[in-house]
């Protein structure tokens, strides 16, 4: 299983396959429908992001509250295609990589493809596990948003599956799902 | 007649909100390790593994099956001969309000208009029927929206049949994918009318997995349908092979002369539900 490391290099985006299975360390940010709604904003409006598009990762997730003791609660992704709308312009902003569950629109991939980034899928309904490779959590942003808040994440061995490669292949429609 | 405080119900719901979010019916348990040992798939194979390990790590408590602990939809039975010393809707609402917050459970109730979010994961749905007798049965739900949001309903007419319910099903299966986190439990209500066919389907959910309609064509269609969406391909999580569904339940009710209607409620892995008795 390949290891990659956040913020992501070009080398290292160049060298994922769709279909590859991989193992992510490093620091990821949360969003889900409420935060691309207001991030897509901030850009249009040309103001400071909470965190840096570039190179990053985004994970579409809304964690349950951690209990005490714990770092994070049950923290698996959320559908991506919700997010799709927002997508491209998030792309063109130096978004590296997304994490999330199930296909995307055709002009989210074609902007997959553009700009060189990757989309993986997570394994949904897997939150308990998930949990366990988050290392570090903060919010940094939306506070007042409750779970659709950004949160920082520090993972250790994330697993995912490459759904969409820089080249544009598609894991979904391709035959190699055997 | 039997008086039952609003407190005993409160308190009932709200521990078995947090129950339902962290242990999956036993059913459910075993059809997931059986798909892991029989799925041919390897990516998928490794999926379902990892799913069984996600319910142990749950059953400790540690945390709750899914980050999306759903919206609380509760099917409630109240015998007649109850007399309840208050606002049943309001306590059972105060109890998934006390569950959410004491479980630490993620709170995804919002207005649909500013998205604002409630905060307390209420109001949750509530169908009520009356029974026989002195006792208070609930059905209580966890639905995650993944799922919910790929479910749909269709008004076809007396002449689609069976091709068309077969038909609208598939395609309403092949449309959630991966999203809505397969393998599914897929809930089927044929007949009624735009209300109650959907109702059909989201109770048929509760139904025991490998348990068959005692309705021969309901039965027929059961089994015609689980065959053809574990031949999509879609597989857990979209990642291929032969598992897409654990069970396809299908619930029935007359309609008009001039209607067929039919709604698929897509139920996730994650099936969570627990039931009470007070």
């Amino acid at each position: 299983m390949k290891k990659i490391q956040t913020p992501l290099t070009k080398k290292e985006l160049e060298s994922l396959k769709s279909g590859d299975e991989v193992l992510i360390s490093g620091i990821i940010y949360t969003m889900r429908d409420a935060a691309h709604a207001k991030v897509s904003r901030m850009i249009e409006e040309n103001k400071k992001l909470p965190f840096p598009l570039e190179n990053s990762i985004i994970y579409y997730c809304g964690p349950t509250p951690a209990k005490p003791g714990h770092i994070i609660g049950s923290c698996g992704p959320t559908t991506a295609s919700r997010m799709d709308k927002y997508t491209p312009l998030l792309l063109e902003h130096g978004l590296a990589g997304m994490i999330g569950k199930g296909g995307r629109n055709s002009e989210v991939k074609n902007s997959i493809k553009k700009h060189k980034a990757v989309y993986f899928s997570a394994l949904g309904g897997l939150g308990a596990e998930y949990a366990k490779n988050v290392t570090g959590s903060k919010v940094i942003a939306f506070e007042e948003m409750g779970p659709e808040a950004v949160y920082e994440l520090e993972v250790k061995d994330f697993y995912a599956v490459v759904i969409n490669d820089p080249e544009g292949n598609d894991f979904y429609s391709s035959e190699s799902r055997s | 007649m039997r008086i039952i405080q609003p407190r005993e119900i409160t308190d009932a719901v709200a521990k078995a909100v947090i129950s339902a979010n962290h242990y999956l019916p036993y059913d459910m348990v075993k059809t997931a390790k059986a798909a892991a040992s029989s799925e041919k798939n390897k990516k998928s194979k490794n999926f379902l593994y990892k799913l069984t390990e996600n319910y142990k790590t749950s059953k400790k408590e540690i945390f709750p099956l899914c980050q999306d602990t759903g919206i609380t939809v509760i099917f409630l039975k109240i015998g007649s001969e109850i007399k309840v010393e208050g606002d049943i809707y309001k306590a059972i609402n105060k109890g998934v309000e006390k569950g959410y917050a004491e479980g630490y459970l993620r709170k995804s109730v919002t207005d649909p208009f500013t998205r604002e979010n409630t905060g307390t994961n209420t109001p949750c749905i509530i169908h009520t029927e009356i029974i026989k007798g002195s006792r208070i049965k609930m059905d209580i739900m966890a639905k995650g929206a993944g799922a919910e949001n790929k479910s749909a309903v269709k008004m076809l007419i007396p002449s689609d049949g069976e091709e068309g319910i077969v038909d609208f099903v598939l395609e309403t299966v092949k449309k959630a994918g991966a999203s809505a986190c397969p393998p599914f439990i897929v809930g089927i209500g044929v007949g009624g009318n735009l209300e109650t066919a959907p109702l059909l389907a989201k109770k048929s959910l509760l139904r025991e997995i490998g348990s068959a309609s005692p309705v021969p064509a309901a039965r027929k269609l059961e089994k015609k349908l689980l065959y053809l969406i574990n031949k999509t391909g879609i597989g857990p999580m979209g990642l291929g092979g032969n598992t897409t569904a654990f069970a396809v339940f299908v619930e029935s009710l007359p309609c008009h002369i001039a209607s067929l209607p039919v709604a698929a409620n897509i139920q996730c892995h994650s099936a969570r539900h627990k039931s009470i008795t007070i």
